[in-house]
């Protein structure tokens, strides 16, 4: 610089204010995951959700095949005694949602999936919304997402030592296995059971916190059938049994709470609560309309299950976290592919309201 | 610039024989924004690689602080368009100038930008933006695949733009603090009393 020669002490001090740059740089890389290829990120979750042949695009990365609808939430004011979301006091507010199988394959035959799930939004008069992903088993096959992570993995490999591994490690799951190879199957969306199996929390109007499970139970009459049934009546009867029994009237569910009592796990959705627990009927969720996906309203929707209202909020489960993180990638995955997402394919269902 | 230079000068009630200055309210402002935004960009990236349940606070944190970030940035714009900004040093290369007013306009563009683009993003893509768990704000765009999409690319990659940015402006501070000597890191160095630097060639 003119007339100012470069002082020694100067330049130890812009050295040292670059190593803080640098290492503020590997800092952001470190805490980015680059540095750390084995830490469970949601890409890589959502990644072990994708059969061998890949994902399909367009589509979610799980749940993948599934059916809209629209109707109401009624809420009888029960559920007020343990959440002041506004939603529990009484009144009828909008829902949507989407019946849907557990599969990464929008086109599987109903018959070789064993889990079905129900995605559900209720918007309340001041537009707050609480979304919720369900399914019909009781409990959920693993108690953590790392696990859940280890089923992927191993479920995808080829090495035939894998699942025992897993099995072995994760005692939990044969309790699973057991439910899917003994449990009777239906023939109806309207006929199951959609089952939060995630605690959350309810707070009441005096602050006060409660933990909670909840299922929507069907009012419709449960005929049990076996699987072989179930694939006599073809690969898409699920979907198109739903938009023929709406159509010729509405379907109902009752949201039924379970609070928990003092040391039930509510940590862990693979483990369920004791029996003769309390329970609150909140009211009653009726399915008034069918509609495609393709073309429905819950196609873009992320259901994710910690989008909840003031009332409501998460547990200590670690599941609803790592949900929120897989569920949001997967949207953007599937949004960003719209232009793969057959719109104009004929409907394979045929299945129209 | 002289009149900028002198409402500074006004603020701070110093004589124009020390180095022309930011007022103290735009040091406070440079200084806290730089300390939300670094959070900032450690939170974004740390809750996409993570599953763990510091995942949903990290994101609530994320929102509430991104809007807070916007708020402070429109005051510290309308500070700026009034206070004005001391001159760069006269002798510094036309280049390096055009290469300072560039990069500030970028930063004030990302720091005005990113929030936007958040807020748009969760807006096309249907999600409720909640802060604090209950502050509901509106959504900006209606709900879009495509727009949802644009708007996500645009977060992520100027998100790391900004951090490239924000480490080229720190060096380029440094090299004026310690290597050209020239008054421009002291100009925003502290958020405390005025303090006597040397400008070369003064
Ligand atoms: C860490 C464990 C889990 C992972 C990684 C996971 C992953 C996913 C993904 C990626 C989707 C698609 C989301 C979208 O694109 O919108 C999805 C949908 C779904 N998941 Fe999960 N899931 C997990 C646990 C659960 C649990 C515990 C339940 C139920 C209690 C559940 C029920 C559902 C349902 C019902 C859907 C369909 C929602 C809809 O219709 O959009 N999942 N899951
Ligand atoms: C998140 C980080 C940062 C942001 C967004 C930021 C933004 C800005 C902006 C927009 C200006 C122009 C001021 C104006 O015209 O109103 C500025 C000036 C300045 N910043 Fe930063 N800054 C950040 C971090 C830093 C750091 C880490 C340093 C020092 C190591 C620094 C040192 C300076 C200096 C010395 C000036 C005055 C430069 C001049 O007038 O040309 N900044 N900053
Ligand atoms: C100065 C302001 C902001 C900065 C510097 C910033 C920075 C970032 C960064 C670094 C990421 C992570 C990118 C990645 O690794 O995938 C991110 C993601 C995200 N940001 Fe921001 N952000 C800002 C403001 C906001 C605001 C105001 C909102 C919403 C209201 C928002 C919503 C989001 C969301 C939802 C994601 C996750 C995107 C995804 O699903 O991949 N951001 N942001």
């Amino acid at each position: 610089m003119p007339g100012t020669p470069i002082r020694r002490g100067d330049v130890a001090k812009f050295a040292i204010g670059a190593a803080v740059i640098a290492a503020a740089t590997g800092a952001f890389a470190y805490t980015a995951g680059w540095l750390s290829p084995g830490r469970l990120t949601p890409t890589r979750l959502v990644a072990a959700l994708a059969p061998p042949g890949g994902p399909a695009l367009g589509h979610r990365r799980n749940h993948a095949k599934g059916i809209c609808f629209t109707g109401v939430f009624e809420s009888n004011g029960k559920g007020a005694e343990l959440s002041r979301a506004g939603l529990l006091a009484a009144g009828t507010y909008p829902a949507l949602g989407r019946f849907n199988l557990g599969t990464a394959d929008p086109n599987a035959p109903d018959a070789t999936v064993r889990v079905r799930g129900l995605g559900l939004q209720l918007t309340a008069p001041d537009g707050t919304l609480w979304r919720a992903a369900m399914i019909d088993p009781p409990f959920f096959p693993v108690s953590t997402p790392q696990a859940f992570y280890d089923l992927l993995t191993a479920s995808h490999s080829k090495d035939p030592e894998a699942m025992k591994g897993f099995i072995a490690a994760n005692p939990e799951f044969g309790t699973f296995v057991g439910w899917a190879k003994g449990a009777p199957w239906t023939a109806s969306y309207a006929e199951d059971a959609f089952n939060s199996l995630n605690a959350f929390i309810f707070v009441d109007a005096s602050g006060a916190r409660h933990a909670v499970r909840w299922s929507y139970v069907p009012q419709a009459t449960v005929t049990p059938i076996t699987d072989a049934e179930l694939t006599a009546l073809g690969p898409d009867h699920l979907e198109q049994e739903i938009a023929q029994r709406v159509a010729s009237g509405p379907q109902r569910w009752n949201l039924v709470i379970t609070l928990a009592e003092a040391g039930d796990p509510t940590n862990d959705p693979s483990k369920v609560w004791p029996a003769g627990r309390r329970t609150i009927d909140a009211g009653t969720l009726v399915v008034q309309k069918i509609e495609d996906e393709r073309d429905g309203p819950c196609r873009d929707i992320n259901f994710d299950p910690t989008i909840l209202p003031d009332g409501i909020a998460v547990s200590d489960d670690p599941f609803p976290a790592a949900r929120s993180a897989a569920y949001a990638r997967s949207f953007n995955l599937r949004t960003s592919e719209v232009k793969d997402y057959p719109y104009n394919a004929t409907a394979t269902t045929g299945a129209k309201p | 610039m002289t009149a900028s230079a002198m409402t500074r000068n006004a603020v701070t009630g110093r004589s124009t024989s020390v180095t022309p200055r930011f007022s103290a309210l735009q040091r406070l402002l440079h200084w806290l924004m730089a300390a939300c935004i670094l959070a900032m960009l450690f939170i974004g990236v740390g809750m996409n690689s993570t599953v763990t349940p510091k995942y949903l606070p990290l994101v609530e944190t994320h929102k509430t602080l991104g809007f807070v970030i916007l708020l402070l940035a429109l005051i510290r714009l309308a500070v700026r368009l009034v206070v004005g900004a001391p001159p760069l040093p006269a002798d510094l290369p036309p280049l390096i100038k055009l290469g300072a007013h560039l990069s500030h306009y970028g930063l004030y563009a990302l720091m005005i930008g990113m929030p936007l683009l958040g807020w748009g993003m969760l807006s096309a893509g249907g999600y409720p933006v909640v802060l604090l768990g209950h502050i509901q704000l509106p959504a900006i765009l209606a709900p879009s695949d495509a727009l949802h999409t644009v708007l996500w690319n645009a977060h992520f990659y100027l998100a790391f733009a900004f951090f490239g940015l924000i480490a080229l402006h720190a060096g380029a501070a440094l090299f004026h603090g310690f290597i050209r000597r020239d008054g421009v890191l002291e100009s925003m160095a502290s958020v405390s009393a005025p303090r006597e630097a040397t400008r070369p060639g003064k």
